[in-house]
């Protein structure tokens, strides 16, 4: 980025197109993230976003857009991942195995398909200001079939979530709920991807979540606070690395990790009311 | 009159075990149920029967006049096994308003009269407070009270209770027994309470369910609380010593109801 011209970073097409795109990523990896961080499930969205790298280096291999590739392997990981298990338990080692099989599959790729190893860069960091108008409806389009079935199935997701022995009993089906749930966390880790790259999906997904949740106690105070922190970071780190020249996605990891400190020791603060109730 | 519950010769069978084997029995609609036995005699096998969520290898089940079926809402549930997320920051209210019609599609939403409801139950077992304070910062009786508030919501017909006093202290131990039965005797409630202390509910309930060795055997106290019906059911020489209004279920000299529960008899011993 050369400044010289002028500081007006808006002057620019590709700083307003990024803008746009990492707005609705961001939008929608802190509300799913929301969930993720609430059913203690984030090894499962990092797991995701690596399984989308094999799948974005496959796809360059057959000539396609990254973004299909991505979108399709992490979608299909995510759908596997949901009907092998259908309670929250320890699947951390399934998933590790499957994880580290899949990187295997994308450096086998990329080994083949070696002009695309600049590529691959992008893929793992992310490249938001090579962000065209075309992948900006691409994610439109993915946010809101993403938010729209997240919506369709939050009120058992939640209750699943919180009290899956209950919820089991009351006839929500688990298994349906923790598989669609997955698909969603799929799409989105694949938007996230697209700004900050596979490697720091974590920035968007799970810094401003838990910071969320550690400020709020109440559910859509939470979900909107994530939301907010989300785009407001990617933001925020856009402008950053504009008058910086650093990184973007350096920037919102920055941000990020910042903001899930600074939420850490907020409520040790604030004055808490000692209810200590002796248990027997 | 139609039984609250009813097994004839059923068998339940968990991982190519029968935990209960040809079992019959008839529990009668307003009845405050203690369902003891010791670990693995299938208290929780039951109850899952009964919910629907395991059908029987042989013989009937019904529940309410009808084969048992998943998500009856006659049915108020205090599941045994409680997943907790560390993490999670939601209020007490929150935490209860996900499990009102949780099993439904869409957004979530509270309406005034659930939030009524939700707020009168709190009530019930002195949880009040609770309800504004995030589960994260909730010790492990805390939480139970605010499940034991949540089961009792929507005026349930049945009410299957497992082991709802584990983890709480004597004084919020004999505030459930006491929410509970007044729930059972005003509303008309079943319960079924599954504990491993027989003394506690001793001056509560109406009859017995001791399961053990594969069987069942319901009944009064005095008629289920004897040497020879609970030698069959242990599969061992029993003893029943009778002290002072309490009753201890004794082995080779040992009370049972300890031996099994050991950790929480400890507990016991701190104050």
């Amino acid at each position: 980025m050369n400044t010289a011209i002028s500081t007006d970073m808006f002057q620019y097409e590709f700083m307003t197109n990024a803008f746009a795109a990492a707005g609705i990523a961001a939008l929608v990896s802190g509300v799913v993230g929301f969930f993720l961080v609430m059913r203690a499930q984030t090894f499962a969205g990092h797991a995701l976003s690596h399984i989308g790298f094999a799948g974005a280096t496959g796809a360059g291999l057959l000539g396609l857009a990254p973004i299909w590739g991505l979108t399709g392997f992490s979608l299909a990981a995510g759908v596997v991942m949901g009907l092998l298990s259908e309670r929250i338990s320890n699947r951390d080692v399934a998933i590790g195995v499957v994880l580290a099989l899949a990187l295997g599959f994308g450096l086998l790729f990329l080994h083949y398909h070696t002009a695309f190893a600049t590529q691959a860069t992008a893929l793992l960091f992310g490249n938001v200001l090579a962000v065209d108008r075309t992948m900006i409806m691409t994610l439109a389009a993915f946010a809101i079939i993403t938010l729209v079935v997240l919506a369709a199935i939050m009120r058992p997701l939640i209750f699943a979530s919180l009290q899956p022995e209950l919820a089991e009993a009351k006839g929500v089906p688990l298994r349906v709920v923790s598989t669609v749930f997955l698909a969603v966390v799929a799409l989105a880790v694949s938007q996230c991807a697209q700004i900050v790259g596979v490697l720091l999906v974590f920035t968007l997904m799970v810094g401003p979540p838990a910071a969320a949740q550690r400020l709020t106690s109440g559910l859509w105070s939470g979900l909107s606070l994530a939301a907010a922190l989300a785009v407001g970071e990617a933001w925020l780190g856009l402008t950053l690395a504009f008058y910086t020249d650093w990184p973007v996605s350096f920037c919102i990891a920055l941000l990020s990790g910042a903001g899930y400190f600074a939420a850490l020791t907020a409520p040790t603060l604030r004055a808490r009311p000692a209810v200590l109730e002796h248990e027997a | 009159m139609t039984a609250a519950i009813e097994l004839e010769r059923a068998s339940l069978r968990v991982g190519g075990r029968d935990v209960l084997a040809g079992v019959s029995f008839a529990i009668r609609p307003g009845e405050f149920i203690g369902v003891l036995g010791p670990n693995g005699a299938g208290k929780t096998t039951l109850l899952r029967a009964v919910l629907g969520l395991l059908p029987p290898s042989a013989g009937t089940v019904r529940v309410l006049g009808r084969a048992p079926r998943r998500g009856d809402a006659s049915i108020g549930y205090l599941p045994q096994v409680r997943t907790v997320l560390p993490d999670v920051r939601l209020r007490g209210v929150d935490f209860i308003a996900a499990s009102l019609n949780g099993e439904r599609w869409g957004l979530p939403s509270l309406t005034r009269a659930d939030r009524h409801a939700i707020d009168a139950t709190l009530d019930l077992v002195g949880a009040r407070a609770l309800g504004r304070r995030p589960l994260a910062d909730m010790s492990g009786g805390e939480r139970q009270r605010l499940l034991l508030a949540q089961a009792l919501i929507g005026n349930p017909r049945l009410l299957l209770l497992d082991e709802p006093l584990i983890g709480l202290d004597a004084r919020h131990q004999e505030i459930a027994i006491n929410v509970v039965a007044e729930a059972c005797r005003k509303r008309g409630i079943t319960v079924l309470f599954s504990a491993h202390e027989l003394n506690q509910l001793i001056g509560t309930l109406d009859r017995v369910l001791y399961l053990g060795n594969g069987r069942a055997a319901l009944g009064t106290v005095d008629e289920v609380i004897t040497a020879p019906v609970l030698s069959a059911l242990y599969g061992t020489d029993i003893h029943v010593v009778r002290a002072e209004g309490h009753i201890f279920v004794m082995s080779r000299g040992r009370d049972v109801e300890h031996v099994d529960h050991q950790h929480d008899h400890e507990h016991g011993h701190q104050h």
